[in-house]
Formats: C-alpha cells, sequence, structure tokens
C-alpha cells in the first residue's frame, strides 16, 4: 500500500520541475539559520516582563 | 453515490483569549464587554436574532432537549459589521464570525481581517481602563491549564449526503490534517501524557468521535444540524476539532483541503473510507509527535503515518478536481497542500515559513539553544503564549511577518478592505451594506435574515435562505438607489435577491 502511494505521489508531483523544488528547499534553509539571532534579540525586546507572572495569570475559562 | 455538489461557502468563527495585564482577578466577561463595545463606539448597535437559530438539533435526526448546554443569551453584547461579520461576547471570550466566504482564500482573508478588528478593538478598550492596565488578546486555543475555547469552520455541504458518509470520511482526514492545521503548544493538558511540544493546541481535549458536544467531552465530528440556509437542500457542516491559525497559507489550506474533500464526496468521487482503529487516540497521538514518524492505527489492521493518509486524500482530491477542471484558486489549494506535504517530509521545519506550529517550533528551539532552557521553562510557555497576542507591536507571529520569515498570501490593502467591506459573492454582501448604509434601521439580524425598523406599525424582515443570493452583482443596484431602509424594503418587493 505504501508503495503504491509513492507512486501516486510522484505521478502528481510530475508537473513540477525538479529544479523549482530544488531552488524553494534551498531558499527555505536559508530563511531559517539566517538572522536567528537577530530575531531572538527583537523578540527578547518585547517579550512579556515576569514570565512565570504572566503565565501563571493567563487563565480562560473554556468556550465554545 | 453522486448527491449533487453545492457551492462550498465557507465562514469562521474565533473565540478569543482575553487576559488583563496588570489585574490578575480581571474578569473576562467585562473585559470582552470593554473589547466589543470599544469597537463598536458609536456606531447602531444590531442585535442578534436567535429566532431561526437551534443548536440542539442534531444532524442524526433528533432535537436535544433538557437541560441545555447551549448558552442562548451570548448575544447580549453583539454587534454586525460593516464586512458583514458578527461580533460579540461569547461566554467569557470576544468571539468573531466572519461573514460568509465565496471560496478558501476569500473565506482566509475574513479570518485574518478579524484579527485586526480584535487587536483594534482591544487597543479602543485602553483609555477605558484604570492606569497600569491593558487588556490583551490572543487568537489561540488554550490556556494550557486544561481549558480550550474554539475556533470552528463552517461549509455548506448538500442536504442530500448522509450524516453518515461524513461520520466515515472525516476523522482520518481531522486527524491527519493536523500537521498542518496546527498551531504548536507547549507542553500537554486534560491528562494526556507530558511532552515538551506538540503540533497542536487542541488536540489534547478530544474526547469522543461523534456528537453534539462543543464544550465537553469534544467529538472529532461535530453534529450540530443548524444550517442557516434552506434545510431542504444544505447542511452546515460545523468543525470544532480545527486550531485557530494565523498563518494565511495554512488558514487558506485549512479550509481548502477540507472543502474540496467534501466537494469530492458530494460527487462520490472519493473510495472507502479510511477507517482508525482508535480516532480519539490517534488525535493526540499525531499531535504529540512533531517528527511525524509515528504511524496510526487503521481498523483493518494496518498502520499508516499522518503523511501517507494526507497523500492519499490529496490524491482523491486532486484527480477529482482536476477531471472537474478546477478554477486558479483551487488548483492553487491542491499546489500549497502538496507542496506543505513535500516540505514537512522532507524535513518539518522546511515549513516554519508557512505553518504556525513549526515556526513557533523553530523560534522556541533557538531560544531553548541559546538560553539552555528546559520545556518547563515559563520563559518558553510565555514566548508559546505571545506567538498569538494579535497586537502587532506584541505578537510574535507579527515580528516573524515583519522579519520576512514567514510568508503572507494578503497585502495590508487587502486586509483593510476585508476590516470594512463584506465579500461580494455571498449574502454576507447584503447584510455588510445595509449595515453600512441603513444601521440605524436595521433592529436585528442573523446569518439568514435582517429586520428593519422602516417607521411602520410593523418591523420588516428580509430573509437569506440563499447563502450565494445578496450578492454585489443582484443587490448593489437597488442599496445604492435606496435612500432609506423603506425604499429598500420597498425595492425588494417580493423578491429579496
Amino acid at each position: 500500500m505504501v508503495e503504491q502511494e509513492r507512486v501516486r505521489r510522484r505521478t502528481q508531483r510530475s508537473g513540477r520541475s525538479e529544479e523549482a523544488e530544488e531552488t524553494t528547499a534551498e531558499a527555505v534553509g536559508e530563511h531559517l539559520t539566517d538572522r536567528i539571532d537577530d530575531i531572538l534579540d527583537e523578540i527578547d525586546s518585547v517579550l512579556e516582563e515576569n514570565a512565570e507572572d504572566f503565565v501563571r495569570n493567563y487563565v480562560q475559562k473554556g468556550g465554545e | 453515490m453522486s448527491v449533487g455538489r453545492v457551492h462550498k461557502v465557507i465562514g469562521t468563527e474565533t473565540e478569543f483569549g482575553i487576559t488583563v495585564r496588570g489585574d490578575p482577578d480581571f474578569n473576562p466577561v467585562l473585559a470582552s464587554t470593554q473589547v466589543i463595545n470599544a469597537y463598536a463606539g458609536s456606531r447602531p448597535r444590531v442585535r442578534w436574532s436567535f429566532d431561526d437559530e437551534c443548536p440542539g438539533r442534531d444532524a442524526r435526526g433528533f432535537e436535544y432537549r433538557g437541560d441545555t448546554p447551549f448558552d442562548a443569551d451570548s448575544g447580549l453584547v453583539n454587534t454586525v459589521l460593516t464586512n458583514g461579520a458578527r461580533l460579540y461576547v461569547d461566554h467569557a471570550h470576544p468571539e468573531y464570525s466572519g461573514p460568509e466566504g465565496f471560496d478558501p482564500l476569500e473565506a482566509a482573508l475574513y479570518d485574518k481581517a478579524g484579527e485586526v478588528i480584535l487587536a483594534r478593538a482591544a487597543a479602543a478598550a485602553g483609555p477605558l481602563l484604570p492606569e497600569g492596565r491593558r487588556i490583551q488578546v490572543y487568537k489561540n486555543n488554550s490556556d494550557g491549564k486544561g481549558n480550550s475555547y474554539g475556533a470552528h469552520e463552517n461549509y455548506l455541504v448538500a442536504r442530500a449526503l448522509p450524516f453518515a458518509a461524513l461520520v466515515q470520511h472525516l476523522p482520518g482526514f481531522l486527524v491527519s490534517r493536523q500537521i498542518y492545521t496546527g498551531s504548536g503548544k507547549v507542553g500537554s493538558e486534560n491528562g494526556r501524557p507530558r511532552i515538551g511540544f506538540q503540533v497542536s493546541q487542541r488536540a489534547d481535549f478530544f474526547e469522543e468521535v461523534v456528537g453534539l458536544e462543543t464544550t465537553m467531552k469534544r467529538p472529532i465530528v461535530n453534529t450540530r444540524d443548524e444550517p442557516h440556509a434552506d434545510a431542504g437542500a444544505h447542511r452546515r457542516l460545523h468543525v470544532i476539532i480545527g486550531d485557530a491559525t494565523l498563518s494565511e497559507t495554512q488558514t487558506f489550506l485549512k479550509l481548502g483541503s477540507l472543502s474540496m474533500l467534501l466537494a469530492a464526496l458530494e460527487d462520490g468521487a472519493l473510495p472507502a473510507p479510511v477507517a482508525l482503529a482508535d480516532p480519539v487516540q490517534s488525535v493526540w497521538r499525531v499531535s504529540h509527535d512533531p517528527s511525524l514518524r509515528r504511524a496510526i492505527p487503521l481498523a483493518d489492521g494496518g498502520t499508516i503515518t499522518a503523511l501517507d493518509l494526507q497523500w492519499r486524500y490529496l490524491g482523491w482530491v486532486g484527480d477529482h478536481a482536476r477531471g472537474e477542471g478546477a478554477d486558479p484558486v483551487h488548483r492553487r489549494v491542491l499546489d500549497t497542500w502538496e507542496q506543505v506535504l513535500a516540505d514537512l517530509e522532507r524535513d518539518p521545519s522546511s515549513t516554519a515559513d508557512r505553518l504556525d506550529w513549526t515556526a513557533k517550533l523553530a523560534l522556541l528551539e533557538g531560544f531553548r539553544q541559546r538560553d539552555h532552557l528546559e520545556w518547563e521553562s515559563p520563559k518558553l510557555k510565555a514566548l508559546d503564549l505571545q506567538f498569538h497576542d494579535v497586537s502587532p507591536d506584541r505578537g510574535l507571529y507579527h515580528h516573524l511577518v515583519r522579519a520576512r520569515r514567514m510568508v503572507r498570501l494578503f497585502d495590508d490593502a487587502e486586509v483593510e478592505r476585508a476590516v470594512a467591506e463584506p465579500p461580494a459573492r455571498t449574502r454576507a454582501y447584503f447584510r455588510g451594506r445595509c449595515v453600512e448604509r441603513f444601521g440605524s434601521q436595521v433592529v436585528s439580524a442573523n446569518w439568514d435574515s435582517l429586520v428593519f425598523d422602516v417607521g411602520e406599525a410593523t418591523l420588516k424582515r428580509v430573509p437569506m435562505m440563499n447563502p450565494l443570493r445578496g450578492s454585489e452583482d443582484l443587490v448593489a443596484g437597488v442599496i445604492d438607489a435606496s435612500g432609506s431602509a423603506a425604499e429598500l424594503v420597498k425595492a425588494l418587493g417580493g423578491d429579496h435577491g
């Protein structure tokens, strides 16, 4: 069954060029490792003061 | 068996989390009321009419009676917006019910508009509060302490489709789609096994396969049968198992994949349902496995991963849609779905630019490594909560978007239009435009009617039983040409568009 699925998958993807997929993958990977420290520093500057207190006081009533 | 497809009108409802910084003993009902009132401001207030609502009606063919678990008073603080949405206090949360979208892209846009509206509402409530206090609103589904609140999806479905068919087909789909619908959560709740991080906010709370409840013993397939349309022709499938999603791609994919599955089901284009051996256990088992490698048991004795199960659904739905000649929006659903599954399979973290759970996980892992934090650290839980803050200044999702670490589907101008103007191709157009033009004369509204006070002895009710009528091409002319609600009602005559 699993083998059949993989065949189906390849067929599905046949419309897409391999090259395009490679480019996307690379771009995403770069995106994620790049500037990670920058974003952590930025978030540090806006993070709720006293995390413990903030988390403790975040209590919701059930809804729906 | 083909039962004849109905156009998949889609709407989302979100209950937002709320807290008051500087007041640990805040009253959530009061705070929610302040948020809604601050946004409504001096605009005419439109009451919500419950005349046609019947949340106790069960799609399996009976009516719930006795002590009703449903809160019929939830419309006390209510307003209807010019974009056709309903904004109100539901229990102890502010809730935004988006207008009817013509397709998954439009429904996702109006879902995003709801976040902007709540962010502005919370900011507008600021001046009403004592010095040092601030209302903060969250688009998430859990407080991390065992309390969950919902993000519901609604899809128009053919009445002729037997509800039993939905019950057979949906569990396998809804359990496995979590890999691209989850918003991610630090820790577990509701007695589920301890874990550092899981895929979904909601998974820990599902305890039944099928049922009418939404607040306790939550079912994977909800049976509320309240079509808000001609009940002879339509159902409204009410899906309660999804997470509230911030990523626009994710909301689009969540709504697009299920609406296309439903269309395939109506056309009789799906093979025999994939039956899970234990759907309830599988919900949290899929969510508790961010590696996406765990296989879940099938009723026939085999096993399958959530990814492989989703590949199957994509194959069936894609074959059906391409055979039917899918339009660009639905082709985009298929492309997004395929790319997301392929990337999840290769490396889940490669989807962090499109999915909330992987974006959140990447951020948390960054902090864990830099600050040497354990999963139990309050800082990680605080980061988890703050990811969902709707404020553009505080919300971490917004920081990731501005840093171009997450992609968007919509630009600011499109979202701004959706905050103010209704969808053009559904009855939400009529509702929104009437509120805009004749708001002070709209006495009450609900999904399928508007009631006007035209200064006569009796109020005038305009029914809107067909979700696709009342659209711009049908009613814009008469709305624009009418100088008052009385003229509008007269012009509509017996035919209400």
